[in-house]
Formats: C-alpha cells, sequence, structure tokens
C-alpha cells in the first residue's frame, strides 16, 4: 500500500476532491461519450448491475422508452418483447463514468453532459433533465416523451454545445455551485437557484448562436422553467470528484452509492471496483395530491452521488425551502440532519459554505467507518417515482441508505487487510 | 363535484401546500382536499388527479388554488375549509426555533464541538459504561459514573487510570455532584458559599446542602463518590482524590464529609488524610456513633442536620476571620454581664484550648488559664454598692478601656444583654470602652471585640439597631457563643491568615459537560446555564463484537 495508514490514504482522497475542479466543457451523443454503446442494443442504468425482470416500474418504463426512441421497436410490445428476451445489454452508468437520475436509463443516441476534472484531467458524463412531470427518468415514455427527447438531442444539446465552445474552458462549476449554496440549493432536491446561475451565465452565449429565433426561444423557455436543469451537471460535477478520488485505491471514503430500485451499492476507495450491495429502503415523504405511500416506488437513481460527495441530504441546512421534507420542525430539523450527517464524513468541503450552518462547509468524505460505528446512516433527499411504469413523478422525500451494503464493505476491508474480526 | 375556492394573491411554497392539503384531508367532512399555487402545470395537476373546478381557469401563479372533495354534506363545506386554510396558514408562518441542546453521536465529535469540556456524565447501560468512561479517561476527561452495574474490577481500573492521570471518577452509581455550580444527576441549586462537601451518599449530600441552605449558607462544591468507594476493596481511591481537591480549592474554607460506615481500613485512611488538610473538616460516618466530637480539625456529626449545622457554624466563623485583621496579642479575654454565659464561654474555650475552667468563680472569675481569662462582671464582687452592669455597665466600659494597655490581648469576648430591665443603650457603652482602649493600640496590634447580643427584635432596644450600632464601630457580632468562641480561638492562631496557596484543581474551576445517556441531565445543565453537549450515545456498530473488534482495528 502507498499509505502507512487508513487515515494517511484518506486524508490523500480529501486533498484530492479538495483540488478537483470539474467544468462542464460539452454536451455530445451518449454514444461519443460512452464508445461502448456505439454497437449492439446496449443501456445505461442507475445502481449497482440489475437484471431486466428485477427492474421496477420506473426503470422498465424507461428502457421502453429508450427501445421506442432508438428505434429499436415500434411499439410497446415489441420493446418489451427485445428487453424479455435479453436481447439489450444493460450496463450500470457508473462503470463508464457516468451517472442517470431515477431509472438513469441512457441510449447511444440521448445527449450527456461532458464535464471535465481540470487539474486530475477525467471526465464524467450524465444525461440531460427533461424537466418534470411525464418524464423518462421516472418510468415514463408516451409519444410526448419521446417528442421532448428528440427536441432534446436535434436542438437543446447541439446548441448547448455550440454555447458552451464559446468559453473557454467551459464554465467553472465550483464557483457556480459555491454561489448557489449560499442561495439555498443542496443540489439533490433544489437547484433552482444554480439553475438560474446557469442560464444567467448561458444567455450571452446563447443569444450568439446563428440559429433560428424559435428554436432559440424555445431553448431559453425549456431552460427558464427546468428548475432541477442543474442536477443533472451536479451529478456529474460529483462523479468527476469521486472518481477522481478512487485513483487513491485506498483508505475508507466512499466513492459511490447508487440505486437500482431493488438494490442499493456502494464503492469504497480502499475496495476498487467491488460493488457492495443490500435491498434499497422506500422513500418517505410528501406527495402530490391523490398519490400515497402505497404508490411510492423503492429508492432509485444515481443522483446519491450528490451525497456520496457531501451536498444534497448532508447539506440539507442548506436548503431551507425543502428543509420540511424532513419533518415538521423546519430550520431546525434541517440543522439536526447536517450535524447528524457530518458525524459520518471526515471533515468539510471549504468550497462550499453554508451560511445557514455558520458557514460551515458541507460535508465531505463520507467515511465507512464511521457509518458503521455509528449506525448513522447517509440521509439522501430525493423524488418519489410511481411504482408502475408510465406515471413519473408523484411526490419528494427522504430516503436512509441501508446499513448493510456499509456492514458488508467493511468486512470486506479488514478481509483484504488481514484483520480478523 | 368538486368544490372549490381560490384565495388571491398569497404565494406560498409548495411544501407547506402539500403539508397543509394533508392536514386539510383529515377533516372529517371531506374526502380530500387538495390545495395548489395556481401555475399552470399545478393546473394540470388538479385535472389530472380529478380536483379541477373551473373556477381555476382564473387562477394566476399567485394564488391558492382549494380543490374539495366531499360527499353528502350538509354545512358550508367551503367556509369550513377556507376557515381552516387560513388557520394552517398562519400557524405555518408561526414555527419557532427554540434554544437547541448541542448535541453529538460520538465521543470525538462531542469533544470537537465542545472543546473546554473536562466531564463525562454517564448514565448508560452498566455493561457499556466502563468502556465509555475508559475512553472519557484517555481523552483526559473526569468521569461521573451515574450508571450502576460496574463490577468491582472495573471500578478499581477506572479509578487506578484517573488518578494516574491527575483525575477523578465518581461513581460508579453516583446520584449527586455540585461542581462549581453545575448540578449533576440529582441535585438542588444551592447558594454559592464556603463549604465543599465529599459524599458517598447522593441523598445524603442533597440533604446537607438543603440544609445549608437553610441556615443562608452556601457551597463551593459537592463531589460524589458512589456507594462502594470506601469499601476495602476500593479503598477510597476517589474519596482520597477529592478530598485533595478540596483542600487545594481556596474558596473551600471547611469540608464536609459524609458516607456509610467506612470500611475500618478505609475509615483510618480517610481520617488520617483529612487531618493533614489544614481545614476545619465535619464527617459524618452515618450509623457509626463517634466516640468524640471532635479531633484536631475534625469536628464528628452524628446526623446530616447536624453536619450541616456544624459546617454552617464553621462557615460563618470562616467569613467573620476573613473580615477582620490579624491579631499579634495571642490571649483572649471575656468580659460578660450575663453569669451563664461567662459560664458558657468559659466551657467552650477551655474546651477549645484544652485547658480548664475555675471552679471557684473567685470574683467572677470563670477561666483563668495560660493567660487567657473570662469573667463575669455580675457577681457579688462587682455589684457591691452598685447596680449591676446590664443596668449600669460603667464599670465593663473601664475594664474594656483598661484592655488596651493589655498588648498581649488580641480579642475580647463580650455579651450584649438587653430587654426590660436592661440599660436603654449597652451598645454605646461598650463602642465608647473600645474606643478608649483602641486609643492605645497601634495599628498592627488590633484588639479585634467579638460579641454576641441576647435579645430580640420586639425588646425595646431592638435587636437589628444593637448589633447594627456595634458592627458600625468595628465590632464583630456573631449569633452564639460557639461562634464566638470558635473564632477568638482561631484569631490567636498563627495560621489563620495564612491561606494555603496551591493550583486550583482545573475541574473545580467550572465545568462543561459530556451528558452521555439521559437526556434530561443534559437539559438540566443546560438551563442552568452550565456549557452542555448531549452525547446520543448507542453501542459502537449496533453492539455487534465483530463489527466493532474491526473497528477498533481499523482506527
Amino acid at each position: 500500500m502507498k499509505y502507512n495508514s487508513i487515515n494517511e490514504a484518506n486524508e490523500a482522497i480529501i486533498e484530492r476532491i479538495k483540488e478537483a475542479r470539474p467544468h462542464w466543457i460539452g454536451v455530445k451523443p451518449a454514444k461519443e461519450a460512452v464508445p461502448t454503446l456505439q454497437q449492439g442494443y446496449k443501456l445505461l442504468h442507475a445502481g449497482p448491475p440489475i437484471k431486466w425482470d428485477d427492474m421496477t416500474g420506473p426503470m422498465q418504463g424507461a428502457c421502453i422508452g429508450a427501445c421506442l426512441f432508438e428505434g429499436w421497436a415500434n411499439n410497446e410490445a415489441d420493446a418489451i418483447n427485445l428487453l424479455k428476451n435479453g436481447k439489450v445489454e444493460f450496463i450500470p452508468c457508473h462503470s463508464v463514468n457516468s451517472v442517470g437520475p431515477m431509472g438513469g436509463i441512457t441510449s447511444a443516441n440521448m445527449p450527456m453532459l461532458e464535464v471535465k476534472n481540470m487539474p486530475h484531467g477525467n471526465y464524467a458524463y450524465c444525461n440531460l433533465n427533461e424537466g418534470i412531470g411525464k418524464v423518462m427518468r421516472f418510468g415514463a415514455y408516451g409519444e410526448d416523451v419521446q417528442q421532448r427527447h428528440r427536441w432534446m438531442r436535434d436542438s437543446l444539446a447541439p446548441a448547448l454545445n455550440e454555447a458552451l465552445q464559446l468559453f473557454e474552458n467551459g464554465i467553472d462549476l465550483t464557483a457556480m455551485m459555491a454561489q448557489a449554496i449560499t442561495m439555498g440549493d443542496e443540489f439533490h432536491q433544489r437547484n433552482i437557484a444554480a439553475s438560474a446561475l446557469l442560464l444567467r451565465t448561458l444567455a450571452p452565449k446563447l443569444a450568439q448562436l446563428n440559429r433560428p429565433k424559435d428554436e432559440m426561444s424555445k431553448i431559453f423557455d425549456f431552460l427558464s422553467v427546468t428548475d432541477q436543469f442543474f442536477l443533472n451537471l451536479a451529478m456529474a460535477y460529483c462523479k468527476a470528484v469521486m472518481d477522481s478520488a478512487a485513483t487513491i485505491e485506498a483508505g475508507t471514503i466512499v466513492t459511490v452509492m447508487t440505486r437500482n430500485g431493488k438494490d442499493f451499492g456502494i464503492k469504497v476507495s480502499g475496495l476498487g471496483d467491488q460493488w457492495f450491495t443490500a435491498p434499497v429502503n422506500t422513500p418517505e415523504g410528501l406527495f402530490f395530491t391523490g398519490y400515497s405511500q402505497a404508490d411510492a416506488n423503492s429508492d432509485i437513481g444515481d443522483s446519491a452521488i450528490t451525497e456520496t460527495f457531501g451536498v444534497g441530504g448532508a447539506a440539507m441546512v442548506a436548503a431551507p425551502g425543502v428543509t420540511r421534507f424532513v419533518g415538521a420542525g423546519g430550520l431546525d430539523a434541517a440543522i439536526e440532519t447536517s450535524e447528524e450527517m457530518s458525524e459520518i464524513y471526515l471533515t468539510h468541503n471549504p468550497m462550499l459554505q453554508i451560511p445557514s450552518w455558520d458557514f460551515q462547509g458541507s460535508c465531505l468524505g463520507l467515511d465507512l467507518r464511521r457509518v458503521v460505528e455509528t449506525g448513522i446512516t447517509p440521509l439522501i433527499n430525493t423524488g418519489i417515482a410511481h411504482k408502475k411504469p408510465g406515471i413519473g413523478q408523484i411526490g419528494a422525500g427522504t430516503v436512509r441508505a441501508p446499513l448493510a451494503c456499509f456492514e458488508k464493505a467493511l468486512i470486506a476491508l479488514a478481509e483484504k487487510m488481514d484483520i480478523k474480526g | 363535484m368538486v368544490q372549490a375556492f381560490i384565495k388571491k394573491g398569497s404565494f406560498q411554497d409548495s411544501v407547506s401546500l402539500m403539508l397543509i392539503s394533508k392536514k386539510l384531508s383529515q377533516i372529517e367532512d371531506v374526502s380530500e382536499v387538495s390545495v395548489m399555487m395556481g401555475t399552470p402545470a399545478n393546473k394540470s395537476l388538479l385535472r389530472n388527479t380529478g380536483f379541477w373546478n373551473d373556477q381555476f381557469d382564473e387562477a394566476t401563479p399567485n394564488d391558492i388554488c382549494v380543490g374539495i372533495k366531499a360527499e353528502h354534506s350538509d354545512i358550508d363545506i367551503v367556509a369550513l375549509i377556507s376557515e381552516k386554510l387560513e388557520e394552517s396558514l398562519k400557524s405555518a408562518n408561526q414555527q419557532k426555533s427554540g434554544s437547541r441542546l448541542l448535541k453529538a453521536r460520538r465521543l470525538e465529535t462531542a469533544i470537537n464541538k465542545l472543546p473546554d469540556a473536562n466531564l463525562v456524565l454517564i448514565s448508560i447501560a452498566g455493561e457499556y459504561a466502563c468502556g465509555l468512561a475508559n475512553d472519557a479517561l484517555d481523552h483526559n476527561l473526569n468521569v461521573m459514573l451515574f450508571s450502576d452495574n460496574v463490577s468491582v474490577a472495573d471500578e478499581i481500573q477506572l479509578k487506578q487510570k484517573a488518578t494516574e492521570k491527575g483525575l477523578i471518577v465518581m461513581g460508579p452509581d453516583c446520584g449527586t455532584s455540585i461542581i462549581a455550580g453545575a448540578p449533576l444527576a440529582f441535585a438542588n441549586v444551592t447558594p454559592k458559599g464556603n463549604i465543599g462537601i465529599v459524599g458517598a451518599s447522593g441523598t445524603g449530600i442533597q440533604e446537607i446542602t438543603s440544609q445549608i441552605a437553610l441556615h443562608n449558607q452556601g457551597i463551593t462544591h459537592a463531589i460524589g463518590l458512589g456507594g462502594r468507594d470506601l469499601s476495602a476493596d476500593i479503598g477510597g481511591i476517589s474519596a482520597l482524590t477529592a478530598l485533595t481537591m478540596l483542600s487545594n480549592d481556596s474558596n473551600t474554607k471547611i469540608i464536609t464529609f459524609v458516607s456509610k460506615p467506612p470500611a475500618e481500613s478505609v475509615r483510618k485512611k480517610i481520617i488520617q488524610a483529612m487531618q493533614q488538610i489544614d481545614k476545619p473538616i465535619v464527617a459524618l460516618f452515618l450509623g457509626s456513633k463517634p466516640e468524640k466530637m471532635q479531633d484536631k480539625n475534625i469536628y464528628f456529626a452524628n446526623t446530616l442536620d447536624e453536619a450541616a449545622r456544624i459546617a454552617c457554624l464553621l462557615s460563618k466563623v470562616e467569613q467573620a476571620a476573613e473580615s477582620v485583621p490579624s491579631v499579634k496579642g495571642r490571649l483572649i479575654y471575656g468580659l460578660y454581664t450575663g453569669g451563664t454565659l461567662a459560664a458558657e464561654a468559659a466551657m467552650l474555650l477551655a474546651e477549645k484550648l484544652d485547658v480548664t475552667t475555675s471552679s471557684s468563680h473567685d470574683k467572677g472569675i470563670m477561666l483563668d488559664a495560660k493567660g487567657h481569662k473570662i469573667v463575669d462582671l455580675g457577681d457579688d464582687f462587682y455589684t457591691v454598692g452598685r447596680p449591676h452592669p446590664m443596668i449600669d455597665p460603667s464599670i465593663r466600659e473601664q475594664e474594656i478601656a483598661a484592655l488596651g494597655k493589655n498588648n498581649n490581648v488580641g480579642v475580647l469576648l463580650i455579651d450584649l444583654v438587653i430587654g426590660y430591665g436592661a440599660n436603654q443603650n449597652p451598645a454605646e457603652s461598650v463602642i465608647e470602652g473600645v474606643k478608649q482602649a483602641k486609643k492605645l493600640r497601634t495599628q498592627d496590634n488590633p484588639l479585634i471585640v467579638i460579641a454576641t447580643v441576647t435579645g430580640t427584635e420586639s425588646d425595646p432596644q431592638n435587636r437589628t439597631e444593637q448589633i447594627n450600632l456595634l458592627k458600625e464601630n468595628g465590632i464583630v457580632v456573631l449569633d452564639n457563643l460557639p461562634e464566638a468562641v470558635l473564632l477568638s480561638c482561631k484569631l490567636i492562631d498563627p495560621v489563620c491568615h495564612n491561606q494555603t496557596k496551591s493550583e486550583q484543581p482545573p475541574l473545580l474551576k467550572g465545568v462543561s459537560v459530556i451528558n452521555a445517556g439521559l437526556r434530561s441531565f443534559a437539559e438540566d445543565l443546560q438551563s442552568a446555564g452550565i456549557a452542555v453537549i448531549h452525547y446520543q450515545w448507542a453501542p459502537i456498530a449496533g453492539g455487534n463484537p465483530q463489527l466493532a473488534n474491526i473497528l477498533k482495528k481499523l482506527r
């Protein structure tokens, strides 16, 4: 081992996380971002590896949507046939430097955001936020969903990419997030400030593009109402940072947390690419009228990469606007949540200072040992999807990571280090 | 049919409205209520979820849309929901945050959040208490173990470790301590004073402190030990530490010690340690009748209230001693107008000085030994052809004045008897005599006059007025003869004003507490203004020994 102790390795990881400066440098088709998608029927999905039969409604719905979008099937029945017969290969986004919210289903011709971690040179990718309501990430796949995806592929993505090329080195996301966290974002449940700051930065460049006025107007309309547009960038940002941290290949810091609707999976710095999984919990929260807890799909999506990095649920105190999802206590409950989370992270991020937390930085360095020691599991802020495919988002709330995957990883680490429990 | 109404121009965030929807849906007369801002997206949601009402067409994103599903209701449901909505909006805007209790889930976090912490108060299950106490000691924190069911072996190990590190472990099974005003576990709000308490008995400490308060005196600290500390097994390790702490505490002038009868070997050790301390100590070994009342600086008490009473008496004497200059003359004189008062003063003084009283009472002399003298001026010898000094105090006035010349006399004891029949203003005469005497004295050889007053507030001369007159003229007034005699003896003791100057034990300068276990203990400390963090303790790795062991090795 390159490091004399676990603490030394963890220090190195923390140092690397603090150095990271991911920039948004482009938007490109998934098959360019992830070359393996160029051949055959392949789909990226959220969470640890999963088979079609084990997928929950929203992910299955999104798979159907992707088959239709790619033209692999002409209708729902054909798509389901294709998927059931094992004709489609499933790859976790995380295995190809990517992340995807909710179902995370990404196919060859869907556009992806490209983020480059400048000091360390690594890249991370995430698909584009489609807005709210009936959307593919929550399992909807009807014609309106298809139409929006085609528009994103043909119009939104190229325009954004073109505008980004007008910046030198793209857009510095750290600077933007540092500002947005002071404006009430925690980058998982709430990204409205960051999305607004992003549009403010993009607007002058978008305006320079030589594209039809009605097309540009539609793009501006979309960006002006898509409050969670920045979420996908925040996810790619966190993925870039944590992938870079994982190169230390030692220590006890969790570098991936993600869910596929069936299992929660983590990876740990000292345990390489190995998945440690346990059955997911079901989020609890507030529901749109007409829906209830009974309709809620179990926990799903790669967006927990934000909590892996130390924002999202861990930064609840930064986002008074969403604090009541954790209970009736308002700001007090939010402080309690972040205080509780800071018990399992090793330090604080000086880049992301939180005014409502006496300018303490957001949490940094989720330590496997701390989780097992205290039994405090990471709290994840999340959207809630309907169980059935095709319906979409029905509420938002919080969910805990299951303790068992952390315990398994700890035992594996002890074995690897030849320590007997 | 969906009934509906719109509340114009009142923006609320969607989370508030979801909470309100949930609340309003629980009202008996409705089946479900949907409350949303009138944005285009919400309007389509209202349509999709079957809550549409055409009124909503005119709603703007700044208006609250309320859709109500209700079956067969004969009341005005819109009015009812409207009223309830107003109430909910009002209460949603009135959430207040109280003063938060600082909390932690790991000992290290607690220390980081409260870096000045110097004591861990442990009230977790006994089987885990020893482990946590060891962790606390490893972090150089003192420990109060409220927990019981800790083994003797663990107690010895913990207390020895604490001793090596210059710390104290109070307990196990220690119910009460009050350190620097901090109420630890069961404790009373007790005035500040100069009495320090060491106690193996929790309620014993509580009763003594409350008795002390009843006597208008106060405490410095009360250090609990737990019931087993004075057993032969433990050997009073913490009792000795506590005694040392209080002996080094300059604010503590008197030490009170309470316990059940210790093992004989331990009792000897404790008494020996007490005798090394140059402070008066009141010792109460409950249930064992003391053979003598006093052994050097140790006063033995028989009951809790007696211990408190003696401590308070000593406390008042200490305070009085601090308020007067040191004397050069080492002799005590007493000039009494009351015969029985003179007799009691003589008896008490003889006991203190280890001399004998005069049995003949010749010329009213009640005591005459080693130069000390107590005289009853009411004796026939003095009243031949003149009124009793209680009526005409001039004879004492002259005697007092004459003491000015006797440089060997440092302390003068007097009485002041008022009431019917007595002189109208006996204080005046005493003051005159003292003035005369002081004229003959230099500053470095003062004559300290200590008076007791016999009489009541209702007497014609008025007790308080007489006392005030005496005090205004530099005369020390105490409540009773034992106090007066104790003070006089103290003043002629050459070490009286030689304060031992040792480093004050850090814990006694003030406590900052990490509270592990019962949350209410932390809340009590917080309400008493003590820095405290509540450590929400839980067994490491949920009590899984394999994982806990791995964690230990992965530190």
